[in-house]
């Protein structure tokens, strides 16, 4: 089975593999189980991705399902296999700090939507993973229990926010994860850890029981070695829920059809002017302008487009997502859940209420609430918040214009490749140019992925190729994805991450 | 803060009249009794045990989000039809951000620039000067949505206030229960009328409110709030003046005296050259004043803006149609109407309205009494009972059916008036249906012949001077012998047959 796939081991099988062996009976769910526990007890001591293991409970949610399919019942078809779940994704009985201090110790009484599904499901939700705290930020740096580390390259950033999730698909401790993209949060770290990452349509997935970034903004989504698995984590995911009023009530798109079809012939393929040029790093360019030409050679047609009011675009997110900010993380007042500062009989509950945010917040945090603040505030809203949402409009009109002359629009995901830890770090706005490519589909609310498409000549780092789709038609995403992943895996001669140098201890 | 101990300067209030126009604003804040709150699907019955009505959503955990409760758009929509509002075809929530130690998400999720119903008007009747009755009509700028927060629970303190308490405990089982704001045009015009329009607006909004069945409008529960704006003018020419805003005033008498006592205290403030500061008041019904709160100075920024864990409301044109269609007569229609079908005058009617028995009156009616006598009933002796009992008419303890019964009985001369009384007597007490009384009690009027003739007999022989004076032809004299035979037998005769029975005997 999974031994032949990378010649090293079950960890480094598919996880539509892992399945298949896990139903037939080749292995067990504990087996798999295990064998990623290990490799999570032997790398993230380096790495750092996940925030909190319950290996008690996974080996435990395994053993049921392996009684299940001894006993003959027919499964779904990820049952078995272990997860990383993002840890701003409530998951009963589960810490979930959202990497922040402020939720130290809170554990929600109750499951998101997406955990639901996923239990529903059969996978086996190994632990929480890292991020950068209340997902603000472009490379994990910003979490309160510390960095994650790329596993290409130790010493850089797995990307954020997701890092920890992407960081445990490339170390091999988690063959699947979820992600939540508010800006890029799901594809950037994809980019620049060479795995596949999809943002589905907004309303695609369930936000009820995601800790709120940004309401209008945030969607949860798969992330994945290959586009087949990622298709088939869609596929659990996705669909109306009652429970979130902006979730749609419509057919989850054949996203697994798709994934399998890799059908590009006829397909017209968008270039978008704007999301190119000065600034992107040669290697970035060489790779995508690679992977224009596959598609190209499997028959789609490449055209260039203008969205001109792009532009904008990161101005007007980083005036919309710290209003949201500012509202959604009013909660967290030290009164309810979480940690509590200063408490001690001397202090008023607006004292206390103050010490806390204080110490349970990390700078990017304040920052953006500040921000906000000041963007909603009376005589400034018509400036800021006003204006950001009619360039909002105008970004949504560039999108429909372009979708008018193709199906879907391609850029690279990233303007670089991963960066050194720290280098950005005291420079936000620097960081925050990071995310330039991916925010124009959030603001939009439209489907959006990020395939790993080589490795940049010049750091040897993984290079990520966006591509963006019409609201509810993410199926094209992966018919794209599925295109670029036949060619290049002949090309490089296995998966890109088969080439990652083992993860020193 | 022992807040009102001194109370401001105020001036009579006819001389504040005659210096200043009084221009009113009203917020009305109606809790809908739906079955669910706005947001979840948690219940909203009143009195539970704190925190046993709530859930992720309704307690703002994080990642909880809130899904709208189409049965409350429904009431918001009847209600803005009944106002006379437009309803909007396309509306948002918004997020009012602001700290309130009650509110679990530190913002309220309210309507701001985009309301569900929209301009709208009513009227109502204040007694004029001349005991006829005046209508003034109150513009509605709008009605909207939002959610209500939770209670606090001050406990140490010997007041209950938060001064002095020891620490506070939170109840959210009110957290999230949907709440409609009413709010008016300035009220203008209405001069030395004007406390009075406002309690007669908030009054016609409580029979409206509680003629649509959308909440249970009971002020001393908090259902039904009300904050009056006030604001004082040298003339009715003139611009508004300042205004202020007394918050929660919970009954319908504190409406009007709240208003009153602002009207002298900010003539006062104006006579004395000084200016009214912008500020929300307190109304403390024991001092009958109001005292300061927040200032404009300190006002918060609500920093509004459309709520984005919410797709907009958008009611088809069909559905508020359909909504119209079913509305439920106007509450000072049907009063007019009944007015006239039962023949009341002017002054039993608002005898009838303001005992509030108009609905027990039309069911009693309804069951075969004829109106006047079932007015007789719920006024006298259903009315003592329930003043005495501290309930409301309704929950006295006799429903319109028993009532209907026991004049039944009179007609069927069963039983007489004063007996009647008896029998409603031990209804309340919880004797039984009214025939179970009459049972029980054994309170039937007597009309056998043989046993009132006997107590005639004994009536002549005891009172030889009466039966003497009948005899030479002084008939009125009758009455004190069928007296006489009353106490006999505890008066459960039949008063015409012993009247019959005296004078056959002494003719």
């Amino acid at each position: 089975m999974a031994e032949e796939t990378n010649g090293t081991g079950v960890i480094h099988s598919t996880a539509a593999e892992l399945a298949a062996a896990i139903a037939n009976g080749e292995t067990t769910s504990v087996a798999v189980t295990q064998a990623h526990l290990d490799q999570i007890e032997a790398v993230d001591g380096t790495i750092n991705a996940f925030l909190y293991v319950d290996a008690e409970r996974a080996l435990e949610q395994a053993a049921i399902i392996d009684h299940r399919i001894a006993g003959g019942e027919q499964l779904g078809p990820l049952a078995g296999v272990p997860l990383a779940l993002k840890d701003i994704l409530a998951y009963r009985g589960a810490p979930t700090t959202c990497g922040s201090k402020i939720l130290e110790g809170w554990i929600p009484p109750y499951d998101a939507t997406v955990t639901k599904r996923l239990l529903d499901a059969d996978i086996v939700i190994l632990g929480k993973t890292n991020l950068d705290e209340f997902a603000m930020g472009s490379s994990t740096e910003n979490s309160a229990y510390g960095p994650t580390r790329n596993p290409w390259d130790t010493s850089r950033i797995p990307g954020g926010s997701g890092g920890g999730s992407a960081a445990a698909l490339a170390a091999f401790e988690a063959p699947l994860a979820i992600g939540t993209d508010t800006g890029g949060s799901i594809r950037q770290p994809a980019s620049v850890t060479g795995t596949v990452g999809v943002k589905p349509t907004y309303g695609g997935t369930s936000r009820y029981g995601v800790v709120a970034m940004a309401s209008s903004l945030d969607q949860p989504g798969p992330c994945a070695r290959n586009v087949l698995d990622a298709a088939l984590l869609h596929q659990v995911i996705a669909g109306h829920d009652p429970y979130d009023s902006t979730s749609i009530d419509a057919p989850v798109p054949p996203v697994v059809e798709a994934a399998r079809s890799g059908d590009v012939s006829g397909m017209k393929i968008g270039v978008v002017k704007e999301l190119g040029g000065e600034g992107y790093a040669p290697g970035v360019e060489q790779r995508f302008r690679e992977g224009l030409e596959i598609l190209a050679a499997q028959g789609a047609e490449i055209v260039e487009v203008s969205c001109p009011h792009f532009t904008y675009a990161l101005g007007a997110y980083y005036l919309i997502m710290p209003s949201e900010v500012s509202s959604n993380l009013a909660k967290f007042d030290a009164m309810r859940f979480g940690l509590r500062v200063g408490d001690d009989g001397s202090r008023s509950a607006e004292q206390v209420m103050a010490l806390t945010r204080e110490a349970g917040f990390g700078a990017e945090v304040k920052r953006r609430i500040m921000i906000g603040t000041y963007a909603l505030s009376s005589g400034y809203y018509d400036a800021y918040y006003g204006s950001a949402q009619k360039v909002r409009t105008l970004i949504s009109r560039d999108f429909a214009g372009a979708f008018e002359q193709a199906d879907v629009l391609v850029s690279p995901s990233t303007p670089v490749t991963a960066f050194p830890l720290g280098e950005k770090v005291d420079d936000p706005l620097a960081m925050y140019m990071n995310d330039l490519c991916t925010i124009p589909s959030n603001l939009a609310g439209n489907a959006s992925a990020s395939f790993p498409v080589g490795l940049a000549p010049e750091d040897g780092l993984p290079v990520g190729f966006q591509v963006m789709a019409p609201p509810l038609a993410d199926d094209r995403l992966y018919r794209v994805g599925a295109a670029l992943e036949r060619t290049l895996v002949d090309r490089w001669g296995g998966p890109l991450l088969s080439q990652i140098k083992e993860i020193a201890r | 803060m022992s807040a009102h101990v001194s109370q401001a300067r105020v001036v009579d209030f006819d001389e504040a009249l005659e210096r200043y126009d009084p221009v009113l604003g009203l917020e009305v804040h109606v809790e809908l009794n739906t079955a669910s709150k706005m947001f979840c699907g948690c219940s909203t019955a009143f009195g539970a045990e704190p925190n046993t009505q709530t859930c992720p959503v309704c307690l703002g955990l994080p990642g909880s989000l809130p899904v709208v409760n189409a049965k409350a758009i429904e009431s918001a929509i009847r209600i803005g039809l009944a106002l006379n509002c437009s309803i909007a075809e396309w509306c948002r929530f918004a997020r009012k951000n602001y700290f309130y130690p009650d509110m679990p998400k530190n913002y309220q999720i309210s309507q701001y620039d985009e309301p569900i119903a929209y301009n709208g008007w009513c009227e109502v009747e204040v007694p004029g000067s001349d005991g006829t009755v005046e209508t003034y009509r109150v513009d509605i700028e709008r009605a909207h949505m939002e959610e209500d927060t939770g209670k606090s629970l001050h406990v140490g303190g010997a007041t209950g206030r938060i001064h002095g308490a020891d620490h506070s405990l939170l109840d959210y089982n009110r957290s999230g229960v949907p709440l409609i704001e009413i709010v008016t045009k300035p009220i203008e015009g209405a001069g030395e009328k004007a406390p009075q329009v406002a309690r007669a607006y908030v009054s016609m909004l409580r029979d409206l409110l509680r003629a649509l069945g959308v909440s249970d409008v009971r002020m001393e529960q908090g259902s039904l709030r009300c904050d009056a704006n006030v604001s004082l003018r040298p003339g009715t020419d003139a611009p508004y003046g300042t205004r202020t805003e007394t918050k929660n005033v919970n009954s319908l008498r504190s409406v009007e005296r709240a208003i009153r006592y602002e009207i002298t205290r900010q003539a006062a403030v104006l006579d004395d050259g000084g200016t009214v500061t912008q500020e929300t008041r307190h109304w403390h019904e024991d001092t009958g004043a109001t005292t300061a709160g927040r200032s404009k100075e300190t006002a918060e920024d609500y920093r509004y803006f459309p709520e984005p864990d919410l797709v907009p409301v958008a009611p088809s044109r069909e559905w508020v149609e359909e909504l119209r269609a079913t509305l439920p007569e106007p509450p000072a229609e049907r009063l007019k109407r009944l007015s006239a079908e039962w023949g009341f005058s002017e002054l039993e009617l608002r005898d009838v309205v303001s005992a509030g028995a108009v609905d027990l009156i039309e069911q009693t009616v309804a069951a075969g009494a004829s109106p006047q006598s079932a007015r007789k009933w719920w006024l006298t002796e259903i009315s003592r009972h329930a003043n005495d009992a501290g309930v409301e008419l309704a929950d006295a303890g006799i429903t319109p059916q028993q009532v209907a019964e026991v004049q039944q009985l009179v007609d069927a001369k069963t039983v007489n008036d004063k007996l009647a009384r008896q029998v409603i007597e031990g209804v309340l007490a919880g004797e039984g249906s009214p025939a179970e009384v009459v049972e029980k009690r054994g309170l039937a009027v007597v009309s056998d012949d043989s046993a009132l003739g006997a107590a005639v007999d004994a009536a002549i022989a005891a009172n030889p001077d009466v039966a003497d004076k009948i005899r030479a032809g002084k008939v009125q004299a009758a009455g004190a012998l069928i007296g006489a035979v009353m106490k006999q037998m505890r008066g459960q005769a039949d008063a015409g047959k012993v009247r019959e029975l005296i004078l056959t005997k002494l003719g």
